[in-house]
């Protein structure tokens, strides 16, 4: 029998007792001969490689695998000898080793195990941070200004054209869905109340920490998490620099003091794009904002701050958390980066959560 | 028979001329080493010689096939050829040891799964890895990382490998190893290298043959075997195997 995809390579004969196998053996000539030498020898069949003129690295391990299988060589060529020696045919390989699933009660341990080493992490985190603050508070110097008015600018002013886009959307979407079905009964005017309620107490804290979470919280953990890979958070720790306090406090700071700013700026935005909706629905801007004043006290406004001031520390948090608990490579970056806004995400919707009933028992 | 050919040469940068008009070959079986200090071009020789940057002008035949300008199927047919080994392993990171190593196979060839696990298990214990073949190469030392892309490399059994300072950052024990295994697959595969490299003792252990670069002449200074070289009338390439620093220099 002769085979070959482009030209014959290789011949397989049946003898008297004896496979005959010559020509050349190349890894793009193996496809159809491997299986069918699987298939066809048995256990103490001989084979014969006396025509054998080529053989490769692919080749070799096919003859290795053979003889595994307990097919005796006769006729070998001396450079082949010299070759399949070098693969150590005594030895078998190892088997694939595959990690034990386990069943579902030690599937559940085990991610129950790895939720209390996360909050064991978190707590660590947050007692070593305190302590960071504590240490940098007597002498705020040398905290590093200059960084942190350089993370305000990058988390805060460069992400105002993003931030208007979306307030401004959110804004004219929810004016125009409400208005609809409020002209009916002709209260398109209370639409004003609505939206300055929701997007004061609500909607713009919320919405600006998933943006900040997306935007500047990743970006932490991928930094973060990029120099843990190059051993510059090591670097820090040799010259007794604590990468908490010249790495962490300034992000913490900076995302803490933006969050608010951003929402506060996505709240005007949001309002100005229904008062422009509203104003196609007759409407002027003056009624407009004078339902918005009557509807929304200092209470709502003040509530919404504070809840964002909490979001941007929890991002910043987050993504610090996550990128210096990285682990080594590439991918270990992106691990960290997909963990840590998934993480954020969850917290932001609990501790939205949280709020509500603290405001609801504050009575505001 | 020369299976690589470079013919006047010139690697460019901008307009930044890093070689001009280099002229070299390689044959069969042959180890060759590319020397030089630090910026004298060896490794933008090297991305040049595995295509990954286009020359401002010349030619580099492999295996009787102009790479320069070559057409898609000229191109691909030429890369399986060569199998590359990058200064830091550049191993993928998200995979363990041994799905690094059957990439390649699972890539370019239709073999069985079986055979495909075969073949990169036995590439791995070829290159004393058999046993950390689950791991992931962030769990491995610089010189397992070398050896593993080693092996990769040379996974589809490839004519010429080349090898980009494959003793950086290793300890001298690691080195020899590598150079030993090196040695070893020039022997018992008829394998091609070319190895970039700076290190003497690298040099010494493996080559067959050295060129020599140098930044002054943009190009080649020196042709030969690491003992002729050694020896060499230019005293900025006998200096080098010396370790004296050249005297424009001092």
């Amino acid at each position: 029998m002769r085979h070959g995809r482009t030209a014959p390579q290789w011949h397989l004969q049946e003898g008297p007792g004896i496979w005959r196998l010559g020509g050349a053996l190349r890894l793009q000539d193996l496809e159809e001969l491997w299986p069918q030498l699987r298939r066809q020898l048995k256990a103490g069949d001989a084979l014969s490689l006396h025509d054998l003129r080529e053989c490769d690295g692919a080749g070799a391990a096919m003859l290795f695998e053979l003889q595994q299988g307990g097919i005796r060589f006769t006729d070998l060529p001396d450079e082949l000898a010299r070759k399949l020696s070098q693969l150590q045919p005594q030895r078998p390989l190892p088997e694939a080793r595959s990690t034990p699933a386990g069943n579902a009660i030690s599937r559940l341990g085990r991610r129950v195990a790895q939720l209390i080493e996360l909050w064991q992490t978190q707590v660590a985190f947050v007692g070593a941070l305190l302590l960071a603050l504590r240490n940098v508070a007597p002498q705020a110097r040398t905290l590093r200004l200059r960084e942190v008015w350089r993370l305000c600018n990058d988390a805060g002013t460069n992400a105002l054209p993003i931030v208007s886009l979306i307030a401004l959307l959110l804004g004219v979407i929810l004016a125009f869905q409400s208005a609809l079905p409020m002209r009916q009964f002709g209260a398109e005017v209370f639409v004003a109340n609505l939206l300055g309620l929701s997007l004061v107490r609500e909607l713009s804290p919320l919405m600006m920490a998933i943006l900040l979470s997306g935007r500047t919280g990743a970006a932490y953990a991928a930094e973060l998490g990029t120099m843990k890979v190059n051993e510059e958070i090591n670097a820090l720790i040799t010259f007794g620099i604590d990468p908490l306090r010249f790495l962490v406090l300034p992000r913490l700071i900076a995302c803490t003091l933006m969050a608010p700013v951003l929402t506060v700026f996505a709240e005007l935005i949001g309002l100005f794009g229904g008062a422009l909706v509203m104003k196609g629905f007759g409407i002027p801007f003056s009624t407009f904002m004078n339902q918005v004043a009557s509807a929304v006290d200092v209470s709502d406004f003040v509530s919404g701050i504070a809840k964002s001031a909490i979001y941007g520390l929890e991002i910043a948090g987050i993504g610090c958390l996550f990128g210096l608990s990285a682990g080594n490579g590439a991918s270990a970056v992106g691990q960290a980066t997909t963990r840590a806004v998934v993480y954020m995400l969850v917290t932001l919707v609990v501790t939205d959560g949280l709020f509500a009933v603290v405001y609801y028992l504050m009575g505001w | 028979m020369s299976l690589i050919d470079v013919r006047d040469l010139t690697c460019r940068y901008g307009s930044r001329t890093i070689l001009q008009d280099v002229s070299f070959s390689v044959t069969a079986g042959e180890v060759l080493a590319i020397l030089g200090g630090s910026g004298c071009g060896k490794s933008t020789l090297l991305k040049h010689l595995i295509g990954l940057y286009p020359p401002a002008s010349g030619s580099i035949c492999i295996g009787g096939d102009e790479f320069v300008g070559a057409q898609s199927t000229t191109r691909q047919r030429i890369l399986r050829r060569i199998g590359v080994m990058y200064q830091s392993g550049a191993l993928f990171g998200s995979m363990s040891v041994l799905d690094n190593v059957r990439l390649p196979l699972e890539t370019f060839t239709r073999l069985d799964a079986r055979a495909i696990e075969t073949l990169a298990r036995l590439k791995l214990r070829q290159v004393g890895l058999e046993d950390f073949a689950e791991l992931f190469p962030a769990e491995l030392s610089g010189g397992m990382q070398k050896r593993a892309a080693i092996a990769r490399a040379m996974v589809l059994d490839p004519q010429i490998l080349f090898l980009d300072e494959p003793s950086a950052g290793l300890d001298p024990l690691t080195s020899a190893g590598l150079d030993k295994l090196i040695r070893e697959l020039a022997a018992s595969q008829g394998m091609t290298f070319v190895v970039v490299t700076h290190e003497l003792a690298s040099i010494n252990a493996i080559a067959d043959r050295a060129i020599m670069l140098d930044r002054s002449v943009q190009g080649i200074i020196a042709t030969g075997s690491p003992a002729e070289l050694a020896t060499h009338p230019d005293p900025l390439v006998s200096g080098f195997f010396r370790r004296e620093a050249p005297a424009r220099a001092q």
